[in-house]
């Protein structure tokens, strides 16, 4: 595809979708329950980023049990967010995918390499705390 | 192709970014309503957002249809997605993986063609481009 139009978005006030990022103790939760469009979706890396900047939060853990698609571009957005984090010295852990979500995932040819996963909200700060050694 | 009848259909404009959410949840509940079980649905769902994406990424503005298909012996879903904008130079390159595009991981068109029964495409330099994808419900 060659170039890039300016398209009618640029013209148009895009709403951008704020999620919100709760801490507890050394680390962040980030409950997922909106169908995210690539401009929130970036927002949240910015903020979680932020956020961890801010609170010296050692881990997050990111909440995607409602969340029904992931598509390449989330995907990207969520393993660049485990990498950044891991810069900032802070641990990522993914919990909730539902079972459709992780098939089409590896279907697409996403792995996420590098994110630790728990099953659901419970095991994933049990995780949290075993990887922060508490 | 085959003999085909559409028992009904919708189109998506895709204008703007919210646009791409509008169009595979609107994907999302054609699959349901047709009778496609969760992980199709997903699938379906997945690969209309990597299309819609492209639309809005590369041309800016387009517009998909969503038709509930039939041909002898299948019914499925036919998704189709078009734009007016600068079309691709090399579509096998672009069907290649890891074609580049700033935005996703080279993945859009290889990732949704392989979350489909059947995907065409037809594009040409400063005309556009359009790909179909169909999904069947297993008989």
């Amino acid at each position: 595809m060659v170039k890039k139009r300016p398209s009618l978005a640029s013209r148009r006030e895009s709403v951008i979708q704020r999620i919100p990022i709760l801490k507890i103790r050394n680390y962040l939760i980030i409950p997922i329950q909106i169908d995210l469009d690539d401009l929130s979706a970036a927002q949240l890396q910015k903020d979680i980023l932020q956020k961890i900047d801010k609170t010296g939060a050692q881990g997050v853990i990111i909440d995607v049990s409602v969340v029904e698609m992931i598509d390449s571009y989330l995907g990207r957005i969520l393993g660049e967010t485990a990498r950044m984090a891991a810069l900032m010295d802070a641990k990522v852990v993914l919990c909730g995918m539902q079972p459709a979500v992780a098939i089409t995932l590896v279907e697409l040819g996403l792995s996420l390499e590098g994110v630790h996963s728990a099953l659901n909200l419970e095991g994933a700060i049990t995780m949290m705390e075993n990887i922060l050694g508490e | 192709m085959h003999e085909e009848r559409y028992i009904n259909s919708e189109i998506i404009p895709i204008l703007e970014e919210r646009d791409v959410v509008i169009c595979r949840q609107a994907c999302r509940e054609w699959a349901r309503r047709i009778g496609f079980n969760l992980v199709d649905q997903t699938r379906i769902t997945t690969a209309a957002s990597e299309l819609a994406r492209n639309i809005h990424e590369y041309a800016g503005a387009g517009e998909v249809i969503i038709q509930e298909v039939e041909d002898e012996t299948r019914r499925g879903i036919k998704i189709t997605f078009q734009d007016q904008g600068p079309g691709l130079d090399d579509v096998e390159e672009a069907m290649k993986e890891g074609y580049t595009s700033h935005k996703g991981m080279g993945m859009g068109l290889p990732g949704s063609k392989k979350l489909m029964d059947e995907f065409y495409i037809q594009s040409e330099p400063e005309k556009g481009t359009s790909v179909t994808i169909y999904k069947w419900l297993p008989i």
